[in-house]
């Protein structure tokens, strides 16, 4: 973390860039936030460790509206949507400095929680070369945990180590895959339909349409939204019947289908926990099934599944025939 | 005394028709005096393509049984390419509304050329007769808007 705030303050020092965007310490010890870094002093704030799991490419269609460069620190996996930003036009490569920084997974403090771990006061060992147990200090003593039995849903399906697109690397990554990306999606497509529906009941049902997701969401980019749209039934407000939220999530997933990068942000901030990671990436497989596999914001040039056709591809009706 | 009355299923049922094949399918089939259920409530949209999956969703909330969507042959778009794209939407989101747990059966697409009268009340037909044997559509359906 030292080399990265040497290295962000020499970017602001010589002229390279005007702000740096990065992460600062958060109210507690487990949740740091996206900020702007414009002056030397603000650098005493600035944290990077394993809790920094926010994908900052989504903010860069803001950065890239203000005057000057702007560095950003993102994360391999961040790097995929940032791409994808930058085939949509929604962000300017010449107005930012990318500075890839390592990651080895990042943390759910969700994670500690359900190992039975309750009053937690500050997690130690969370830096990006720190060992592989976090030490818990909790108001009943401390507690060790394993560092990968903590780690986001999403970093169990790590896509890789590498940089998709960047200036200069500071850190080094760790490839985190330990399961198969798409073994959530088939557990549930092997129920049966009535199993599903009552699943899909009980996750979504959980919804307080806090908008979270679409927010997060680094695909989400469209300046206004429908669901903002006050024409449109399930916009801004609780539901009132269970096929809103449905409709909400069903909707907001097919939008991003073709686009998404599977980077998982909107079940990480879910503040209700409903996995909704799950919607995309059953488009991801579907597509992948049918359509060949793509990985958005991998290839700049790939055309996108969803504004592409061939003649022999599938008809509709294939989906009863699958089962 | 209450009489019961035993009120028969009437399948509510929309149908996206594209204005240049599947409409004037529709009307052939019309003017050739072939039949098909009046449970069938036709749109017509410019194009397949036209169909947005939000549409799909939103005849379902509003009370629909089923909902089938029909174009013009791939291929023979009037727009050139517009029925490739809604194919791979509608595979899709099909896929995804059976992910969810709808019913099997309750979408379809149909390619009706404007000649082909005798396929689209054939077409209709069937599918009316499938969503009869599904029965009313309670997973998607909004309660507000049952009466």
């Amino acid at each position: 973390m030292q080399e990265l705030i040497k290295r962000a303050k020499e970017l602001l020092a010589d002229g390279t860039a005007a702000r740096v965007l990065g992460w600062r310490r958060g109210d507690l010890p487990y949740n740091p936030e996206p900020a702007f870094f414009e002056k030397e002093e603000d650098f005493d704030q600035f944290v990077y460790d394993g809790f920094c799991g926010a994908n900052l490419s989504k903010m860069m269609i803001e950065a890239c509206k203000l005057e000057g460069k702007t560095a950003v620190c993102l994360k391999p996996c961040d790097t995929y949507s940032f791409n994808q930003l930058l085939k949509e036009h929604r962000v300017d490569r010449e107005k930012a400095y990318i500075i890839g920084v390592g990651c080895r997974g990042k943390l759910d403090i969700e994670k500690i929680r359900a190992q039975g771990v309750k009053g937690i006061q500050g997690v130690s060992g969370a830096e990006i070369d720190g060992p592989d147990e976090l030490q818990v200090q909790t108001i009943y003593g401390d507690k060790t945990v394993p560092y990968a039995s903590a780690m986001l849903g999403r970093c169990h399906v790590c896509k890789g180590k590498e940089h998709m697109i960047c200036d200069e690397i500071i850190g080094e990554s760790r490839e985190t895959q330990d399961a198969d990306r798409f073994d959530e999606v088939r557990a549930i497509e092997a129920m049966s339909p009535e199993e599903r529906f009552a699943y899909f009941k009980k996750e979504l049902s959980k919804c307080i349409r806090c908008n979270a997701c679409r927010n997060a969401c680094p695909a989400c980019s469209c300046r206004k939204c429908v669901f903002d749209s006050n024409k449109f039934d399930s916009a801004q407000k609780a539901n009132v019947d269970s096929f809103e939220e449905k409709m909400f999530h069903v909707i907001r997933a097919f939008h991003v289908a073709g686009r998404c990068t599977d980077c998982g942000e909107c079940s990480r901030v879910c503040p209700q926990g409903i996995p909704l990671h799950l919607f995309n990436r059953k488009f991801i497989k579907d597509i992948d099934e049918l359509y060949g596999e793509f990985q958005a914001g991998k290839d700049p040039e790939a055309k996108s599944p969803l504004t592409d056709y061939r003649f022999e591809d599938a008809e509709p009706g294939i989906v009863g025939k699958r089962g | 005394m209450q009489v019961e009355e035993k009120k028969e299923f009437r399948p509510k049922i929309v149908a996206f028709c594209c204005n240049w094949c599947s409409y004037a399918g529709a009307d052939l089939a019309g003017s050739s005096r072939l039949v098909y259920p009046a449970d069938v409530k036709i749109i017509r949209v410019p194009c397949s393509c036209r169909v947005n999956p939000m549409f799909i969703l939103r005849a379902f909330e509003r009370g629909a049984d089923g909902v089938i969507l029909c174009g013009c042959h791939p291929g023979d778009c009037h727009y050139t390419t517009g029925n490739f794209y809604a194919r791979r939407r509608m595979t899709l989101l099909f896929s995804m509304l059976d992910f969810i747990g709808v019913e099997n059966g309750r979408t379809r697409v149909e390619w009706v050329s404007a000649a082909e009268g005798a396929k689209f009340s054939a077409t209709m037909n069937e599918f009316v007769e499938k969503i009869r044997s599904l029965g009313e559509n309670v997973r998607l359906g909004d309660l507000r808007c049952r009466n």
